[in-house]
This record gives C-alpha cells, sequence and structure tokens, in this order.
C-alpha cells in the first residue's frame, strides 16, 4: 500500500492546494483514506496531521473507514425527498439489513443518503456506483441490487 | 418536404439515466443497415441537455425539427423510416390531445426565452468547433481590443447581477476588483451548485461548457486576473469531464494559455473537486477549500474581491452569471435581456429547466409552461430558493419573480431551484426536511447557526409526532430571527427562511398537527392514517402491488382492505391509486 501511495502522492506538485485531491485520489483507489495516508501526505506537504484529518473528517467525499465495493447514494433532495426517497431506503434496510452510512458484513455495499445529485427531474433517484437508476419505486430495489450481483 | 440532416440525442446527465446513449448506438446502426437502400444524410451527435430531462431520451431531427420523446431503442427503425416523411406520431408531445411536432410550438418551450440555454441541446458540448460556429468565442474577440473598463461598463449597462442567489450587480464586483493594484488576482467560477432541487449550473457546464470558459476569459481580462479556478462539485462527474475537455481545446486553439488568440494576454484555468460539503457553496468557505483547508466561512470584514484566495483580489461568480457574460459583450449590453434559469420540479407536469425573462410570474411558469400540477390536483406552494428560500402560497402566485419582489415576502429567488407542491405535501414536514438538511450541512462554526438549527428541528420533528404545544410556534419564531440576525454566513443568516415562511402563509397546518393531532397533508406518519373509500375503490389492486408491506388486501374488482397494523404509512397505495380512493384520517 505504501508504494501505492506514494505514487498518488508524488503525482501532485507540493503545495497544499493540491491536498483535497490527494485525498480523493486516495479514497477512489482504496475506497477510503488510509491513516498511512494522511502521515505520509502531511511529511510530504510539511503540514499537521491533525489539519488533514479534520478535512478527511470534514468533507463528505472522504471517509476512514473502508467503504463497500458498491456504492449506493440515495439522493435526499428536496423532490426525491417529495416523491419517495425514503421508502427506499427502507426497502434496502429489508433487503441488505443496513441504515445509511453502513457496510454490508460481506463488503459488497455501502448506503449513503445524499443530498441533491442534480436530477431531480428523474426523481426519486438512486446512484449506484456511477450509474443513474431513475423514478424508482419500493419494487425496483431488488430487482437493481440483482444488476450488482446480489443473489 | 421535410428534411433530416441531423439527428440529436440529448446525452445530459438526466437523458443518459434514462437510456440515450444506447438509443443513439440504435440509431448509428439502423442508418448503417439501411444506407444501400434509403438515400440519407444523418448522423447522430450527442449535445447537452436540452432541459426536459423528466421525458428523456430526447431525439430531435434537423433542420426540420421534429422533437420525439422517451425514445427506446426499439424505436430506431421508426424514426429513420421516416426520416423525410410524416413524424412518428407516438413519440410526439402531446397535451390536451393535440400533438406537437416543433419544439417551438410546444407550451413548454413557447413562453421561454433562452439565452444562457440557447445552445443546449442543439450543439455538440465537446466540440470547439460547433461552439464557435454558433457564435462562441466572438465576445471574446471584441473584449480582446476592448479596455477593461470599456468590457465591465458594457456587463453595468447590460445590468447583470449574480445568479448564484444574492443578485450583486456583475458589473461593481468586476470593477472593485480591477481597481486593486495587487497582484496575483484570481477569477473563481462557482460550480458548487448544492441546493436540493436545483441542477442549472449543472445543465450549464455539460451542455454548453465553452460559454462558462469564455465568461470567465472575459472577466479575467476585466479584472486583470492571470489564473482561474473553477469549482465544480463531487458529484458532478460528467460536468467535469466536459469543462476539461473544453479547457484542453481552448489550450490547443491558443483560446488559454500564455498569448490568448495572439493578445499577449494570459490565462490559465483549472478545476478543483469539491469534496461534498453544502458550506463550500459559500464563498470564503469555497476559497478555503481551494486552499486545501477545511471549508468553513469566515467573517467578511473584508471582502473576497479585496482578499480573497491567498489573501489576494479575487472574482467570484456563479457559473450561469459567466455563461451570461458571452452574449452581453456579443451584441453589446444595450441588447441584453435579464433572464433566469430555473429548475422545475416536484409535483409539476413538464419538468425541466426553464429560462425566462425576470419579471415573469410564477403562475405563468408553473401553469403555462410547467403545465400545472400533476394529476390536476390543486396548488399548495412553491419553494424558492433552496433550503435558504421559503415557501409561496396560492395567494402571491401573481408576484412577478425577481431578485427584490421574493426576498420582500420571505422567500428568495436563490440560484434558481423551484420546487412545486400540492396538496399532499406537508408543509411542517418540508419545514422539517429543510432543517435536517442544514443541521447536516451547517460547519458548526457559529453558535447561532449549529445551535439554532439543532433546536429547530427537535421542535419540528416532535410537532410532526403530534407531540408539539402551541408555545412550540412562537419559539420556532424567535430562534429563527435571532439565526438571522447573528449568524456568521449567507447559510445560517437565510437557513430559518423555510421555518418562518411556512408559519406565515400555514401557520393552520401548524395548529391542526399541535392541536388536533392530524397531519392535513396525510405526510406524517405517526398522525396518518391511511383508509380505502369503498365508493371510490374499483378493486384494480394497484395499491396491493405497490404496497412494501403487504398491508393491503382485496379481491379483484373487489373494495380492498388496509390492514393498520401493518401499515407503516409510507403512502405508496395513494400514489399508486388512479381513482382517488385512498383517504387519509387523523389516528
Amino acid at each position: 500500500m505504501e508504494k501505492q501511495l506514494k505514487k498518488i502522492i508524488s503525482a501532485y506538485p507540493k503545495d497544499r492546494h493540491y491536498a483535497l485531491a490527494v485525498l480523493q485520489d486516495m479514497q477512489s483507489k482504496f475506497n477510503y483514506v488510509p491513516e498511512e495516508g494522511l502521515k505520509m501526505l502531511a511529511e510530504y506537504l510539511e503540514i499537521p496531521e491533525s489539519q488533514l484529518y479534520s478535512m478527511a473528517t470534514f468533507y463528505k467525499a472522504l471517509s476512514l473507514k473502508p467503504k463497500g465495493k458498491h456504492i449506493i447514494k440515495i439522493c435526499n433532495g428536496t423532490a426525491c425527498h417529495l416523491r419517495g426517497s425514503m421508502n427506499l431506503v427502507s426497502g434496502l434496510k429489508r433487503e441488505l439489513g443496513i441504515d445509511p452510512d453502513e457496510t454490508t458484513a460481506d463488503g459488497k455495499f455501502s448506503i449513503e443518503l445524499v443530498n441533491c445529485l442534480g436530477a431531480c427531474a428523474l426523481a426519486p433517484v438512486m446512484l449506484v456506483d456511477e450509474k443513474y437508476h431513475n423514478r424508482l419505486t419500493l419494487e425496483d430495489v431488488p430487482r437493481v441490487l440483482k444488476e450488482y450481483g446480489r443473489k | 418536404m421535410a428534411k433530416t440532416e441531423k439527428i440529436i440525442v440529448c446525452c445530459g446527465t438526466g437523458c443518459i439515466a434514462n437510456g440515450s446513449l444506447e438509443v443513439a448506438d440504435a440509431l448509428e446502426k439502423e442508418i448503417k443497415r439501411q444506407k444501400r437502400k434509403v438515400k440519407i444524410v444523418a448522423h447522430v451527435e450527442r449535445s447537452g441537455c436540452s432541459g426536459e430531462c423528466a421525458r428523456g431520451p430526447i431525439v430531435r431531427l434537423l433542420p426540420r425539427d421534429t422533437v420525439y420523446y422517451k425514445v427506446k431503442t426499439t424505436d430506431a427503425k421508426d424514426i429513420i423510416d421516416s426520416l423525410e416523411g410524416e413524424p412518428v406520431k407516438r413519440l410526439l408531445h402531446r397535451q390536451d390531445g393535440k400533438f406537437f411536432e416543433h419544439m417551438h410550438e410546444n407550451p413548454f418551450h413557447h413562453k421561454q426565452h433562452k439565452l444562457v440555454l440557447a445552445s443546449m441541446g442543439i450543439i455538440d458540448p465537446e466540440s470547439i468547433d460547433a461552439y464557435i460556429e454558433a457564435g462562441g468565442y466572438v465576445g471574446l474577440k471584441k473584449a480582446l481590443k476592448m479596455k477593461p473598463e470599456d468590457i465591465i461598463k458594457q456587463v453595468e449597462i447590460s445590468g447583470l447581477r449574480g445568479k448564484g442567489g444574492a443578485g450583486f450587480p456583475t458589473a461593481i464586483k468586476w470593477r472593485t476588483a480591477a481597481g486593486y493594484d495587487n497582484f496575483p488576482k484570481y477569477i473563481v467560477c462557482n460550480g458548487d451548485e448544492g441546493d436540493p432541487g436545483a441542477f442549472m449550473d449543472r445543465s450549464t457546464m455539460e451542455g454548453c461548457p465553452h460559454s462558462v470558459i469564455e465568461g470567465m476569459i472575459i472577466g479575467a481580462l476585466a479584472i486583470g486576473a492571470e489564473k482561474g479556478y473553477l469549482y465544480i462539485r463531487d458529484e458532478y462527474a460528467l460536468a467535469r469531464q466536459r469543462i476539461q475537455k473544453a479547457i484542453d481545446d481552448c489550450k490547443r486553439k491558443k483560446i488559454l494559455g500564455k498569448n490568448i488568440l495572439g493578445s499577449g494576454k494570459k490565462l490559465e484555468l483549472e478545476i478543483v473537486r469539491g469534496g461534498g460539503a453544502f458550506v463550500c457553496g459559500e464563498s470564503t468557505a469555497l476559497m478555503a477549500s481551494i486552499e486545501g483547508r477545511v471549508g468553513e466561512p469566515r467573517a467578511k470584514y473584508i471582502r473576497s474581491v479585496q482578499r480573497g484566495l491567498w489573501d489576494q483580489p479575487t472574482v467570484l461568480n456563479n457559473v450561469e452569471t459567466l455563461a451570461s457574460i458571452p452574449v452581453i459583450l456579443k451584441d453589446g449590453g444595450k441588447k441584453y435581456t435579464k433572464t433566469k434559469v430555473f429548475a422545475m420540479v416536484g409535483k409539476v407536469k413538464s419538468t425541466g429547466l426553464v429560462e425566462v425573462p425576470m419579471g415573469t410570474t410564477l403562475r405563468t411558469l408553473i401553469y403555462d409552461i410547467g403545465g400545472g400540477i400533476i394529476g390536476d390536483r390543486p396548488f399548495k406552494a412553491v419553494q424558492t430558493g433552496g433550503p435558504s428560500g421559503g415557501c409561496i402560497p396560492e395567494k402571491l402566485l401573481d408576484l412577478p419573480v425577481d431578485f427584490d419582489t421574493l426576498s420582500e415576502h420571505g422567500a428568495m429567488m436563490g440560484s434558481g431551484g423551484m420546487i412545486v407542491m400540492d396538496d399532499r405535501s406537508c408543509m411542517v414536514e418540508v419545514a422539517r426536511y429543510y432543517v435536517d438538511f442544514l443541521c447536516e450541512e451547517s460547519c458548526g462554526k457559529c453558535t447561532p447557526c449549529r445551535e439554532g438549527l439543532r433546536q429547530m428541528r427537535e421542535i419540528l420533528t416532535r410537532i410532526c409526532e403530534g407531540k408539539g404545544e402551541m408555545e412550540d410556534i412562537e419559539m420556532l419564531k424567535r430562534i429563527g430571527n435571532m439565526m438571522q440576525d447573528a449568524s456568521l454566513c449567507a447559510l445560517g443568516k437565510s437557513a430559518s427562511n423555510p421555518v418562518l415562511s411556512t408559519i406565515k402563509y400555514f401557520r393552520s397546518e401548524y395548529v391542526a398537527h399541535i392541536k388536533e393531532h392530524r397531519c392535513p397533508a396525510g405526510v406524517c406518519p405517526k398522525l396518518t392514517k391511511f383508509v380505502v373509500n369503498k365508493d371510490k375503490c374499483r378493486g384494480c389492486c394497484a395499491c396491493s402491488r405497490a404496497c412494501p408491506t403487504d398491508a393491503i388486501k382485496g379481491k379483484p374488482k373487489l373494495p380492498h382492505k388496509i390492514n393498520t397494523k401493518k401499515c407503516i404509512s409510507c403512502g405508496s397505495c395513494r400514489e399508486a391509486c388512479r381513482f382517488d380512493a385512498i383517504e387519509t384520517k387523523g389516528r
């Protein structure tokens, strides 16, 4: 992992301005920001590790805990909320047994309840990895999960 | 005879989600397949968003101007078969029994005035040549021959005001920044569109990225900046990709770089990917985030035009504002019509992006352009301006929409989110929803916002559960007013708007929750019981199929019954019923 982290960090100039970008690259590579990565980046940028830690906890795109292989983002923007996004949350809970911000025991799925995804005309929307699933009803939930390898 | 030279398939986020990429492939294949038999000079071009995301994938034939909606891959053959003949009727827009073949006849487009959205859905957003052919970068060429003050003068004459929500005159911002003799200066584009229900900026960046870039270059010339940043939301991957492509193409054509079109002027642009924090849409928080720090706002004793990014003079403009600049320079400030793009969503028939002249009434927007409420249900409120905006009731529907009128009534025009609600939307629950949203997004730096929101959330949740008291309403008002006076940034100052405006216009709903333990809209689960009206139920079984907990039983063609013990009051049955047979009662 150290090698990979080094590679990610050294792709950027030694400038604090790129701190968020580096952390995001770590997040997409490992599905979380490893503690080791914070240490190495702090040394590289010559800033206190605590400041990077506060960034990693402040920004929602970053997480210090490993996330599942597939990340399910349920949009809870106003339009989706009005059209029943919370029903999707309860549907997923029935199927996967987890609440938002949790990961299934097999490490396959994580659920996140997110703010508007900017696809309000298609409400309610669920984003799995990079793919939008739109106008979902409770009945659709098992079908969508099947697409991602759930039996 | 109708002619088709081009087939345009909308490939915005909305249409892609509806399967437009597959449709484009199917059309391409069908053209190839038929080539021997039929003479077709058609090719498929991928375009940005045309605003009618709900009815995608949208396919448009030019120059005959036939627009097809909700196209499926299986429609490809019929579309290609009829390129020169009668249109495929089943795919046309249909309203009140009439078919509309051309886009401009369609009532959704008819009353709009498109400037920012003008080329969206028509030109290929990934082609710089298409943008130039459509008159792009003419404004920039003019600006390169002008003095900075003359550029600002044109913007001043146009009367352009910041379209991100605050409505600050763009010319004043630019002139202030231009006046400081302190280099380097920066120009920043705010693409951190976080308001729930708003997607104008996403569509603009995806559908016409060059207009944003051209606006930024002109702005940089006016203030004397040589470096610019575009801060784009984490969730907007396609927008980032398209903007990056546009920047690369501009560099190749020497429109960006060390010598802009041979003028000797410099500008470098860089994309910064947001970290998923709503508060980063606030100017000082956004700048902190670009600097590589936690995105917390600071007190603005000194404005960021004087000391912004790295303490240097910085101009921050919203995407839509910047996208309006090229046309102002191209045609002159005098000719400019002040417009605003709205994202009209919620319980309205035609959802999508709408661009209208300032001063258009809400009624025109919702009824003439939007086609009214879904299922012709009664209108209850329209929420404007995102979580910081307010809810406007029916009696104020004839208000002209502009920066000042809406603020006078406790709402704001904001960045352009417009959420239409019908009689099945509970206003207390809506207020609770926004407070909940802001509670999560408050950065926590100042006490009024952090604690005020938490207290309001607790009180509102209590009311929604039927445990509220009448004093709670006064308490909400007191907390709300305190937050407006004492919060550090605009997020906190406006956070109580949804609560205060719903109390002002929908007080009776609060009272019904508190005194009668009843949710008039039938939304709050703890106060709502669903029952089947036996006289209206036709036994179609739509409700029992929709029910997630199998609480509805009944034989086909006979009235159904809801088992209240199993029912979780989710409302799925009410949405599914086409005969209005599901009714709500207080518990």
